[in-house]
């Protein structure tokens, strides 16, 4: 551990409080403050991959954090904030199993992609790679969020953390992806989340309510 | 085991027995503060325990042997569980005889007498505070406990003053897996030591009281040991988490005897420190209700288990 350089140690706390993040995420009951953990992690991404940067010399890694603060800490939390307004949807979202059972399952992924990416982790040369399994945990546990969760916005919200830990994934295994791909991705995001926004409305005017079980529904009424 | 070490921890017990009633004190004075009411005296807790002592006990009809005994055991396990924590110096001879592990053994054993006393009187509300009690207890030991893996972990010994020196002379380097710990570890002791979110220490309304709820057949010189045990309960759990995450200018092993007495100074600025961050955590917070404990006790689980994944993944 004390081998490590002191960038690296900085990368590890940042990991560590993804990881943290996505946990809070998981087990939030109010909408606001999903989308302000939403936010926190957006910031926290950023700051590692400016931490990577930084310590391997990478400059166009400055750009990617850049894009990043831009995009999830300022743009979608923003966008997910008026969407909640519009809507009027700050109740307490309450998902399909209690929160403590959430809590193990996301304990018992957490052992399971730890277990997974440590063969992985050995085959990349990069002083972040420790961080892959953290990486990985993240997606798990935005996954988790999204299928045990019932509404329509905690399930977006999920989507956008599964892809922030994505893209921790690939800062911490191959130093990111190429700008053109993280710009490509940045830009799928962005659409993805007006045309979401967009669904939400309907959605909401066809069953006046963002309960997605209704849309398991194929006829409009099964006597 | 040399004289130095024997005086270290003669005088480690004497200051937490002495000091324990003050931390209170003054944990209650901020809290007064906070909340914009005048300030109790910061040495009232001595005045309660010294009027408890020249009272005349009274015990209840029926009352069995346990009931008598348990202030005893759970003052003795409290003063034991005193000599084991390294506060002062981690040149303790007697904590040779007890790990970590044993530690929370003792707080349990400590949990299970009270929980025992308060329901053999058979009182409504003895029963119902002991049963919350244990639920409290059963959900808050296994994250206690995982903590203080978490640590065994980094220094590789479940020994706590082999684990202090080990954490206290490293070089520099940010174990994000110690934040976790300590965020756990504070939410444990909030729950351990009866305080605000999980229970109220200066309530005596029914329905909400967990520990009062328990003592309430107490009296005189038993109710006089239970406070004065609860006191040092509180400073126990201090004085762990500051061994633990903030360990600096604790003496260290085979340290002379001048090191001890150096270390005590900067213990009690530690402790004014954390007493007043204690009672900004309950001056911010409402009680839970006694469902929500779960929960919150689920989440300290949680980050304890975290935080060993977390040091395995990365402090390999």
């Amino acid at each position: 551990m004390a081998a490590l350089p002191f960038y690296a140690q900085l990368i590890n706390l940042f990991a560590a409080l993804l990881l943290l993040l996505a946990f809070a995420m998981l087990t939030q009951r109010r909408v606001l403050s999903l989308v302000n953990l939403f936010a926190a992690q957006g910031l926290a991404l950023a700051l590692s991959t400016a931490v990577v940067a930084w310590g391997t010399h990478q400059t166009h890694l400055y750009w990617s954090a850049g894009l990043t603060l831009l995009l999830k800490v300022a743009l979608l939390p923003w966008l997910l904030l008026r969407l909640i307004r519009q809507l009027d949807v700050k109740w307490d979202v309450e998902g399909l199993i209690n929160i403590p059972t959430t809590m193990l399952i996301g304990i018992v992924l957490v052992v399971f992609s730890f277990n997974l990416a440590l063969p992985i982790s050995q085959l990349a040369a990069t002083v972040t790679r420790s961080t892959l399994g953290i990486a990985m945990a993240s997606v798990m546990l935005a996954f988790l969020m999204m299928i045990t969760r019932r509404k329509a916005i905690p399930q977006v919200i999920g989507f956008l953390a599964m892809e922030n830990g994505l893209f921790f994934a690939a800062t911490s295994a191959t130093y990111g992806m190429p700008m053109v791909v993280e710009l490509g991705i940045a830009l799928d995001v962005l659409v993805g989340m007006l045309i979401l926004g967009v669904f939400f409305f309907q959605i909401r005017e066809q069953f006046d309510s963002l309960d997605l079980k209704h849309l398991e529904q194929l006829k409009e009424s099964e006597e | 085991m040399t004289l130095a070490g024997v005086l270290s921890q003669l005088l480690q017990v004497a200051l937490a027995l002495a000091l324990a009633p003050l931390l209170v004190g003054w944990v209650n004075q901020c809290r007064a503060w906070l909340s914009n009411r005048s300030a109790p005296p910061l040495l009232l807790p001595y005045r309660t325990i010294r009027k408890l002592f020249t009272k005349d006990a009274i015990v209840a009809e029926g009352a069995s042997p346990i009931f008598r005994v348990t202030p005893y055991v759970v003052f003795g396990a409290m003063c034991c569980a005193a000599a084991i924590v390294p506060s002062l110096a981690t040149d303790l001879p007697f904590a040779q005889a007890a790990d970590a592990i044993a530690l929370v053994g003792l707080f349990a054993l400590a949990r299970v007498f009270i929980a025992l006393a308060a329901m053999d009187i058979g009182t409504a509300f003895g029963s119902l505070g002991a049963r919350r009690e244990m639920f409290v207890g059963f959900l808050a030991e296994p994250a206690l406990l995982m903590v203080l893996f978490t640590a065994s972990l980094i220094s590789g010994s479940t020994s706590l003053p082999t684990i202090v020196d080990t954490l206290a002379h490293r070089e520099f380097a940010i174990y994000p897996s110690l934040a976790f710990a300590g965020v756990a570890f504070t939410m444990v002791s909030l729950a351990e030591n009866a305080r605000i979110p999980v229970d109220n220490p200066t309530t005596h309304l029914e329905l909400t009281m967990i520990h009062e709820a328990m003592i309430l057949e107490y009296s005189a010189r038993h109710l006089a040991l239970i406070e004065w045990a609860s006191a040092l309960k509180l400073f126990n759990y201090s004085c762990i988490g500051l061994a633990l995450f903030f360990p600096f200018g604790i003496a260290p092993g085979g340290g002379d005897w001048l090191a001890t007495m150096g270390a005590a100074p900067a213990l009690i600025g530690k402790l004014a420190i954390g007493g007043f961050l204690l009672a900004l955590i309950e001056a911010l917070s409402a009680k839970m209700r006694i469902f929500r404990a779960p929960e919150f006790l689920g989440t300290a689980f949680l980050l304890a288990v975290l935080a060993m994944l977390v040091n395995l993944l990365l402090g390999s």
